[in-house]
């Protein structure tokens, strides 16, 4: 792999009782890089998140974040890094605002005035503002999306992980979603776990492609939608 | 500026409370009636907005009692007791909570752990009858407790004691105090991501905060703020006994706060204050069983008030004086006012 990996695992496996959901992983993320996840259902994907955050200790092998053997970290040391998530069902703060959530999450690395600042440019660039004193109880499940996505920039992360972002999304709202992405990536690598393949061919390059818990195969997007064997994966045949 | 208007207007209003009061009741059951206010309004803190729910509020409570009285009996100055009431339960409340937060217990073990810490405590000094059990020049007394300690004096007269109305007014002061500090830690970034945690701690320790960390400090506060209550109570009674450790004392804290109010700060101080006098009024051996009134009025507070007291009425009164549109800005606020 290349020296510039900023995200490493070698040989990352996570038992549940008798189940792999992860068997022997090793993937490596570049600087800047944009590399897409897929996989059916139970893949392993979100495992595989939760492993890279320190929201699960691996049963066996490494993560390395940048140069860092981070393996049994804990979730706000992983963050301190620079590392963001967007989980797969949203975790926002409820009984908050929108603006709090931004807050709490630009609160942490800077001072009370600089964290005013970022949430006012956050719920600009989200298109945000109109629901900024609301509840998030009370948002749309697309808005309540667009919030979690806010707390994840609002932090500044250097690496980004997108669990099923687009999921649930409008049309234009995906639309949105791919532009802030695309900016996202100017400043940091991302990781994206997705299902909407027309969403992955508008914005993958690299894709790796999960299967029971192991990387069926890692490649240019073209390449792997063209692949027999990704085929009958997601078509539920075994290969 | 907002805040400072805010404090301005929370002081008018409890200084109103400290000299209105004692026109409907005596200093001496006010004085009672004020330690169990900041009883709850440790409670109210932790619990409410640290979202940690502490069925052992009762240990701190009584730690600061009995440090009150073992520091004022050894030393002869009752202020270095006073600050001995902080210090001890904040110090042990630390320990524990340090204990609870980093072994990451679930919220049933942790009410579990915090009742059963209460509970030895209680066990522990109904058995320290015997003449070896002391501290310094202080026998802890057993079931007996520990009488004729020098209680608290005027700073500026140490012959001059506060006692009866000069007690309630310091104790009324004090509670005013508090309230202002716990409202200040609240609007702070500390408090702020208290109530991240208690929204989604998941989420909190994804943006990097360190939640056992948090919860630690905030529990320390809230054992501060007991230990400050068992103080009162010890000047109030001129004796301290484990009862302050009882489970009686650890449920009726509970009890008070979700009859008040949880998740505001004035609900659990009117709910120690309206339950607490209840109590007394009804007398301790007026032949109804305390704990099944208690029973009874938890019940009913559930089943007619589920917000509780405090939020209830605040509600109402926004709704007579500024319409049904506000109705949604008061629910709102909850998570921030009262
Ligand atoms: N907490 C858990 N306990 C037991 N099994 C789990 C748990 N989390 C995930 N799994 C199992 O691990 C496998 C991978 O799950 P997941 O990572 O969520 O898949 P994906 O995100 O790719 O859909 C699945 O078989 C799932 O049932
Ligand atoms: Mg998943």
């Amino acid at each position: 792999m290349p020296g510039n990996a900023v995200v490493e695992t070698q040989g990352l496996s996570v038992h549940f009782g008798g189940v792999a959901a992860l068997d022997r992983v090793s993937v490596a993320i570049a600087e800047k890089e944009l590399r897409c996840l897929i996989g059916p259902n139970g893949a392993g994907k979100s495992t595989f998140f939760k492993c890279l955050t320190g929201q699960l200790k691996p049963s066996e092998g490494t993560v390395q974040i940048r140069g860092e053997d981070t393996t049994g970290w804990n979730p706000h040391e992983i963050a301190r890094l620079g590392v963001g998530i967007k989980t797969q069902v949203p975790s926002v703060m409820n009984g908050l605002t929108a603006r709090e959530n931004i807050w709490l999450a630009a609160k942490r690395r800077n001072t009370a005035r600089q964290a005013d600042r970022i949430v006012a440019e956050t719920l600009d660039r989200l298109k945000l503002g109109e629901f900024a004193g609301t509840e998030v109880v009370r948002l749309a499940h697309g808005q309540r999306q667009l919030v979690e996505l806010g707390i994840v920039l609002a932090g500044k992360p250097w690496l980004i992980l997108l669990d099923e972002p687009a999921a649930g999304l409008t049309g234009e709202e995906v639309q949105r979603m791919v532009e802030v992405i695309r900016e996202m990536n100017t400043e940091a690598s991302l990781i994206i776990v997705e299902h909407d393949m027309h969403f992955i061919r508008s914005i993958a390059k690299i894709v790796t492609v999960f299967h029971q818990g192991r990387v069926l195969i890692e490649a240019p997007v073209e390449t792997v939608l063209a692949d027999q064997k990704v085929r009958d994966v997601y078509l539920g045949r075994k290969g | 500026m907002k805040t400072g208007r805010e404090i301005l207007l929370t002081a008018i209003v409890g200084f109103i409370f400290m000299f209105a009061l004692p026109l409907l009741l005596s200093h001496y059951t006010l004085t009672v009636l004020t330690a169990f206010a900041i009883l709850a309004l440790s409670l109210g803190f932790v619990w409410g907005y640290g979202g940690i729910l502490c069925f052992g509020q009762a240990a701190f409570y009584g730690l600061g009692g009995y440090a009150f009285a073992v520091a004022a009996i050894n030393t002869q100055m009752p202020w270095l007791g006073f600050l001995a009431a902080i210090l001890i339960p904040a110090i042990v409340a630390a320990l524990l909570g340090a204990m609870m937060f980093y072994g990451r217990l679930s919220d049933v073990y942790m009410a579990v752990v915090t009742l059963v810490f209460t509970l030895i405590l209680f066990k522990f000094m109904n058995t320290t009858a015997g003449e070896a059990y002391r501290i310094g020049s202080a026998r802890l007394g057993g079931y007996n407790g520990i009488p004729g300690f020098p209680t608290l004096t005027k700073p500026w007269n140490p012959t001059d004691y506060l006692y009866n109305e000069s007690l309630y007014y310091f104790a009324f002061l004090l509670l005013i105090a508090l309230y202002l500090i716990v409202r200040l830690i609240l609007k702070s970034p500390f408090g702020r991501a208290l109530v991240g945690i208690r929204e989604n701690e998941l989420r909190a320790e994804l943006m990097g905060y360190d939640v056992r960390l948090l919860k630690t400090v905030a529990f320390t506060i809230g054992g501060a703020i007991a230990g400050i209550a068992g103080c009162i109570f010890a000047n109030w009674a001129e004796i301290i006994t484990p009862n302050m450790f009882s489970l009686g004392q650890s449920s009726e804290i509970i009890i008070w706060t979700i009859v008040g109010g949880a998740g505001t700060l004035a609900g659990p101080i009117i709910g120690a204050g309206v339950l607490g006098y209840l109590k007394i009024a009804l007398g301790e051996n007026s032949g109804l069983n305390n704990f099944f009134i208690m029973g009874i009025v938890l019940i009913a507070a559930v089943l007619f008030l589920p917000r509780g007291i405090f939020p209830t009425v605040q509600s109402l009164l926004s709704r007579v004086s500024l319409g049904r549109p506000r109705q949604r800005i008061s629910r709102r606020r909850r998570s921030r006012a009262g």
